[in-house]
């Protein structure tokens, strides 16, 4: 498996290039390009997912012996362990859902090749990001998946579109900075980059804590931007409505995550280690974003833009679950990051083909959608259901989840926000309902029609898999997840993860 | 310790540019500017005093090489940085002109069309 790990981010990468190639002669092909370029992605992650959820396997990267006798990693490390294992699959099951979408989304226009082109260097981006074995390579990964979204987000070159990845790029590549900034301390402080080194070294002394806390600040910084928690979420309402249809989903479905809830979990639970400070500063952001987010969600019209303000306020219960610090904290964020990708990246696609049907993205212009659009529709209402955390879909059992994380933690004050933005969600998805989906047909929309089977079936195909992981969670998604949160912390009583983790890295052979 | 203070001041001068101008040629400046103090961070934090650049030569002796150079791979990180540094700074430009020739001005607040 570790000679095929280099594939991930080969494999888009070469989609890519040849959609570049492709432009000119023909660029009818290049959206057949992608799908062929995710449908390889998601057989890979099946692979890797089927061969076990524990065990950390490599590629890249060598053992040196040092001067003194100590082995170094050198060269492109590629680590692919239980945590990285779920997050691959979850941009191969949304990456090819968007790549179908595409198919006859996009008319075939002039720049169509252009946006193949940047949607694989994406989904490279994202997939390098999470197999990145130094935190130098995991800041060239953020950049590559940040930079294509910046040009995504853009691709409709009208003024609001470019004036809204304006601010998403300044903003991006200030966090950016900041991390890099984060990691020259600890190089400074450590001499290396390795993560398994780096956290071995810090979990030694080896770092003085004004430094530690200096870079866990720009940490921190870099990326809750690039995860939208308030108060730094200002670029993703205007960004990710901005975008065309699939690429919102995959933003406010995958990206935020790859490079924000990924990132900060990989760095602050195994490498920097997580401070009683930097949790305190999460549950804050955490907090902040879940009311913020709801609040300002259910005032909008833009149908693109409740859900992007929903996204701030969905990361918020990832944030306030994770800064726990637990193991179930853990478990739970990571599972309502899996849910909240399935349906905010269904709701995303719907949105797209709503406004196919109905020709805007004005809630208050919609309406009795249902009996001209069944299939939308029906998607539309199981996601929303989903998010709204009614049971028995994925939704309600992990904010569940992370209510039973929070209560058993101690932080009553918390659970007590986290619930009542849960309602608030609720409110808000029914509203979303009453108005696209139910009541009256406007006179307008008489001879609107259903949009065809390529752009409903991958958003059924989501909404089925949130019903499916809500309905078979005990046995099925427990068994990923909860590997996944094992990878990175350990339950009570185990050995801790992130040490697991170090020695296989330290003890494979060097040559 | 002195060029740690001014590469930290150089960022401060960049964060000040892309954050209170209404430029946004000034925002795109200062973002090249705060990309530079980084470079520079990193350049410094690989330098130590009194030696040279770090060309090891077949037959060199490893020890000897290590004590007599400077860290070389800052320097490498730098170039990556300094590549992605261009690429962003080049798509930011892009924006930039297309902004300018949508809106005749290159004054934030007088297009700004997006509510927070």
């Amino acid at each position: 498996m570790g000679a095929g790990l280099p594939l991930f981010v080969a494999l888009p990468l070469l989609a890519g290039f040849l959609a570049l190639l492709l432009k000119g002669v023909a660029p009818r092909a290049t959206p057949w390009l992608s799908v062929a370029s995710m449908l390889g992605l998601l057989g890979l992650a099946i692979d890797a997912a089927a061969r076990g959820a524990t065990g950390v396997t490599f590629a890249g990267g060598w053992g040196v012996r040092g001067i003194g006798g100590e082995t170094f990693v050198v060269g492109i490390a590629l680590v692919l362990d239980g945590f990285s294992r779920l997050f691959l699959l979850l941009v191969a099951v949304v990456g090819t859902a968007a790549a179908i979408y595409t198919l006859r989304y996009l008319a075939p226009e002039p720049g169509r090749p252009l946006y193949h082109v940047l949607f694989n260097l994406l989904v490279a981006g994202m997939n390098g990001a999470l197999l990145a074995g130094d935190l130098f390579n995991l800041y060239v990964f953020v950049e590559v998946a940040s930079i294509a979204s910046y040009g995504l987000v853009a691709y409709r070159p009208g003024g609001t579109e470019v004036e809204a990845a304006f601010k998403y790029l300044v903003l991006g590549t200030l966090a950016s900075t900041a991390i890099l900034i984060g990691i020259t301390v600890l190089y400074a402080a450590t001499g290396y980059l390795n993560m398994a080194d780096l956290a071995a070294a810090i979990a030694r002394g080896a770092v003085p804590r004004v430094a530690l806390l200096f870079a866990s600040g720009l940490f921190v910084l870099g990326f809750a931007t690039k995860t939208a928690a308030m108060p730094f979420h200002a670029w993703l309402p205007d960004a990710h409505p901005s975008a065309p249809a699939p690429i919102s989903a995959m933003l406010s479905g995958l990206l935020i995550k790859a490079l924000g809830v990924y990132a900060l979990v990989r760095v602050f639970y195994v490498v920097v280690g997580i401070d009683e400070e930097v949790r305190l500063v999460l549950t804050v952001l955490g907090c902040l974003s879940m009311w913020g987010g709801v609040l300002l969600a259910q005032a909008q019209d833009d149908l693109k833009r409740l859900l992007a303000f929903s996204s701030v306020s969905q990361m918020g219960y990832v944030l306030v679950a994770l800064a726990l610090g637990t193991w179930l904290g853990v478990a739970a964020a990571l599972f309502h990051a899996v849910n909240h990708a399935l349906f905010k990246s269904a709701l995303f696609l719907s949105s797209g083909s709503l406004e196919r049907v109905t020709g805007t993205r004005r809630l208050s212009e919609m309406g009795g959608v249902f009996r001209r659009a069944p299939v939308t529709s029906a998607s539309v209402v199981g996601a929303s259901l989903s998010i709204a955390g009614v049971p028995p879909f994925n939704g309600f059992w992990s904010k569940l989840l992370i209510l039973i994380a929070l209560v058993s933690a101690g932080q009553y004050l918390v659970a007590v926000l986290a619930a009542g933005a849960a309602l608030m969600t609720l409110v808000t998805f029914v509203k979303v309902q009453r108005l696209a989906v139910f009541g009256a047909l406007p006179a307008r929309l008489e001879g609107a029609r259903e949009v065809p089977a390529t752009m409903y079936l991958p958003v059924l195909a989501l909404v089925v898999l949130c019903l499916l992981s809500g309905l078979l969670w005990p046995v099925g998604v427990d068994g990923i997840v909860g590997a996944a949160a094992s990878a990175v912390r350990a339950p009570a009583g185990e050995r801790p993860a992130a040490a697991a983790y170090i020695e296989s890295i330290h003890g494979r052979p060097s040559r | 310790m002195t060029f740690y203070a001014l590469t930290f001041a150089l960022a401060g001068v960049g964060l000040y540019g892309l954050l209170a101008k209404k430029n946004m040629l000034k925002k795109v400046l200062g973002l090249v500017i705060l990309d530079y103090a980084v470079n520079l961070l990193l350049v410094a934090v690989g330098y130590r005093a009194g030696r040279g650049a770090p060309i090891l030569l077949p037959g060199d002796d490893p020890a000897a090489f290590v004590a007599a150079s400077v860290d070389p791979l800052p320097q490498a990180l730098v170039l990556t940085s300094i590549v992605i540094g261009l690429g962003a700074t080049m798509l930011l430009v892009a924006m930039v002109l297309r902004l300018h020739q949508r809106y005749g001005t290159l004054d934030v607040d007088r297009m700004d069309r997006l509510k927070g």
